[in-house]
């Protein structure tokens, strides 16, 4: 497993080696409860705080707005029903059709409980119509969810507007920003944004430990109760070697977000153009101009994403696809469905997400490797042999 | 990641009769583009009625890949007598197994060299029409092809079916109908599991109609519309006409003679009375 070329960035990253070094000592020796009465846990305490002032670093907000939780979907899950219970008498939940299951699960599940959803539709290119959005709340609404930026696509919302729209209307608004923390900079401070979620193991940290930014003023309801941790917002022993961990992810995110938007960009768009050059019927899906810029997500016709992933991890080459069968369920990804692609191109799609630790040798080797594994899948295929 | 024995990776990376017969005697061509997996299975007989050659040609995962290139060998020399009771499980056993929630792939092959059996039996003509009613609307799969796998491969939950045939695997409206065939096939009436089947309400005030009327399009007609990219709202309700209006993108789906228009009216006939009628309201407003 040593040799893999890992593009898959978008699912999960690597733990950054310094990330590691920083968190050890607090899986092994100092493994205090910071809530006690003693050096021993209290001294673990001034760790999670420089923690919560590194994140807040990079997301531009100040420190005491930081609600530390188990993962991204925890934090979305929290802020929209958190809100929700502040506000009993307002039934209605916008967001969009694209968003990760870890916002469209729990808006589902309300519906099933006589809340209105709006879910908003998308154009080819996968961007919302604001106007539409603007029309669609009203006095009933309790909160607008939408994510910062779409983790299949790559797509780039735009938010701020959206807060500010929100913000005119006196509605919350939350934005899942999952997939945005760590690729392009984001500041908080100059922004009308209520709530924001983000997952550390998207940025070069551990698994299990995530965010929910929480502007000041804005009211939420304590969803997970027990001690009094997170400023009687979360209870639970904290993750503290996650909390450390996630501290100087986002410190080295923050060192690295020109390099991300420079060189991992060209990497990107290196690869985009010679799969583009080298492949016949293949397109790119997602607005190319408002897009993270690691991620690149490609359809090639009258083949079926699994059988190219399966290919392609002969080589070691680690990628993800919107096809059914990699979805664990029996339809293509709802993401790209909202956005119209058809059936014979969301089946045959790849994503692959790039990360600082890509070089251009894996492009390179990328590119050379794919052409050969598309036309032998097109030679098995009935629908490629009729055209 | 699935969980694929080296007999699916060797078939998948080396697939064995890849191609079309020219001048084949029978061709059996199952699944569709939008259903994420196709399979065209071609055969010729030798003047004693063997088959002597047989190729494939398959659009979809490994599991479906592999288990046409196992098909292959497993009919070639067998009589077209024997290659008819090839099951799905002997496909799905060469290989050594496949995932539970592959399965379906090895009945495609199945319904494939059926398929081409058929052809070959009526001299050219492609099979009959599907029989039967349409359960799963979103993969198109009838109640007899729901009863045949629960039946030839002793299924007990609608997970299973799903793992089998598909059906129930889009929106899941039709949980509660293959719920039904399962427990009619199967013989035991499991009395907990209440499926989901129309009770006709007799005389309904306006009131109540309109409320059904809602209830049946956000519990049974939604999801399923929305599975297709589209969705649906309530316009109004005048005595018994119903207007609607679709969004987004319902069309070019798989519903191909079905239009969203006839579900709608024929899922708000079953659950609230026979005498609706559904009208489209145009999408005026999107300018
Ligand atoms: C946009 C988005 N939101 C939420 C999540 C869920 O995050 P987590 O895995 O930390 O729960 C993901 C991860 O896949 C994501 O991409």
């Amino acid at each position: 497993m040593n040799s893999v070329i890992y593009m898959d960035n978008n699912a999960t990253t690597r733990v950054d080696p310094e990330v590691l070094q920083e968190m050890m000592p607090y899986l092994s020796d100092y493994y205090g409860n910071p809530s006690s009465m003693h050096t021993f846990g209290g001294q673990v305490g001034g760790k999670i705080r420089k923690a919560r002032q590194q994140v807040a670093a990079l997301l531009g907000c100040e420190p005491d707005e930081i609600i530390f939780t188990s993962c991204g979907t925890e934090s979305n899950n929290a802020a929209i029903l958190g809100t929700l219970s502040i506000v009993p008498h307002k039934r209605t939940v916008i967001t969009t059709r694209v968003e990760h299951p870890a916002v469209l699960s729990p808006c589902r599940s309300l519906e099933q409980h006589g809340y209105r959803i709006v879910e908003l539709s998308v154009d080819k290119q996968g961007v919302l119509d604001l106007a539409e959005l603007e029309s669609a709340i009203t006095e009933d609404t309790a909160i607008v969810s939408v994510m910062y930026a779409n983790n299949e696509t790559g797509v780039i919302f735009p938010i701020e507007k959206i807060a500010s729209m929100c913000k005119a209307k006196g509605v919350t608004f939350h934005t899942d920003a999952v997939q945005a923390a760590g690729k392009i900079p984001l500041n908080l401070k100059l922004s009308n944004i209520d709530m924001l979620s983000l997952s550390g193991h998207k940025l070069h940290a551990p698994k299990g430990i995530g965010v929910l930014y929480v502007r000041r003023g804005t009211r939420l309801s304590p969803y997970l109760l027990g001690g009094h941790q997170e400023n009687n917002r979360r209870g639970g022993t904290e993750n503290v070697p996650g909390i450390i961990a996630l501290g100087k992810a986002c410190e080295i995110a923050m060192r690295y977000l020109d390099d991300e938007n420079t060189r991992v960009r060209a990497l990107r768009d290196k690869l985009e153009a010679q799969i583009l050059a080298t492949c016949t019927d293949c397109m790119v899906n997602g607005d190319a101009d408002n897009r993270l810029p690691n991620t690149l997500n490609i359809s090639f016709e009258y083949i079926e994403g699994e059988s190219i992933l399966m290919m392609m991890d002969r080589f070691g080459i680690c990628a993800s696809s919107g096809s059914a069968c990699t979805s664990g369920s029996l339809e293509p990804s709802h993401v790209l469905r909202a956005m119209g692609v058809p059936f014979t191109a969301a089946h045959g799609s790849i994503r692959f997400s790039l990360s600082r630790y890509n070089t251009e040798q894996e492009v390179d080797y990328v590119a050379e490797k794919l052409p050969p594994i598309i036309n032998r899948l097109r030679e098995l295929s009935p629908f490629a042999a009729k055209k | 990641m699935w969980d694929y024995t080296d007999k699916v990776m060797d078939h998948f990376t080396n697939p064995r009769n890849v191609g079309k017969i020219d001048d084949y005697d029978g061709i059996g061509e199952v699944g569709s583009l939008a259903c994420g997996d196709a399979l065209t299975l071609t055969f010729k007989l030798d003047n004693k009625g063997r088959i002597t050659d047989a190729k494939f040609q398959t659009f979809g995962c490994a599991s479906a890949i592999a288990s046409s290139s196992v098909l292959t060998e497993i009919i070639k020399g067998m009589t077209i007598e024997e290659a008819e009771k090839v099951t799905n499980q002997q496909i799905a056993d060469k290989l050594g197994g496949l995932p539970e929630q592959k399965m379906h792939c090895s009945v495609m092959g199945q319904e494939a060299l059926e398929a081409a059996i058929a052809y070959y039996r009526n001299k050219g003509k492609t099979a009959p029409h599907k029989e039967g009613k349409i359960v799963c609307t979103c993969f198109g799969v009838t109640d007899l092809e729901i009863r045949r796998v629960i039946q030839e491969n002793d299924l007990t939950t609608v997970e299973q079916v799903t793992n089998f045939c598909k059906a129930g695997g889009g929106c899941g409206g039709c949980h509660g109908e293959i719920e039904h065939i399962l427990q009619d096939v199967q013989g035991k009436k499991n009395n907990q599991q209440t499926p989901v089947t129309a009770v006709r309400h007799k005389k309904l005030s306006n009131i109540q109609k309109i409320q059904l009327i809602q209830e049946t399009i956000r519990e049974q007609i939604r999801p399923v519309i929305r599975s297709h990219g589209g969705d649906l709202e309530l316009v109004d309700v005048e005595g018994s006409k119903v207007i609607v209006a679709l969004r987004g993108m319902c069309a070019s789906c798989k519903m191909a003679d079905v239009t969203m228009k006839d579900l709608v009216q024929a899922k708000l006939r079953e659950f609230v009375t026979e005498d609706l009628v559904v009208e489209e309201q145009k999408d005026t407003a999107q300018l």
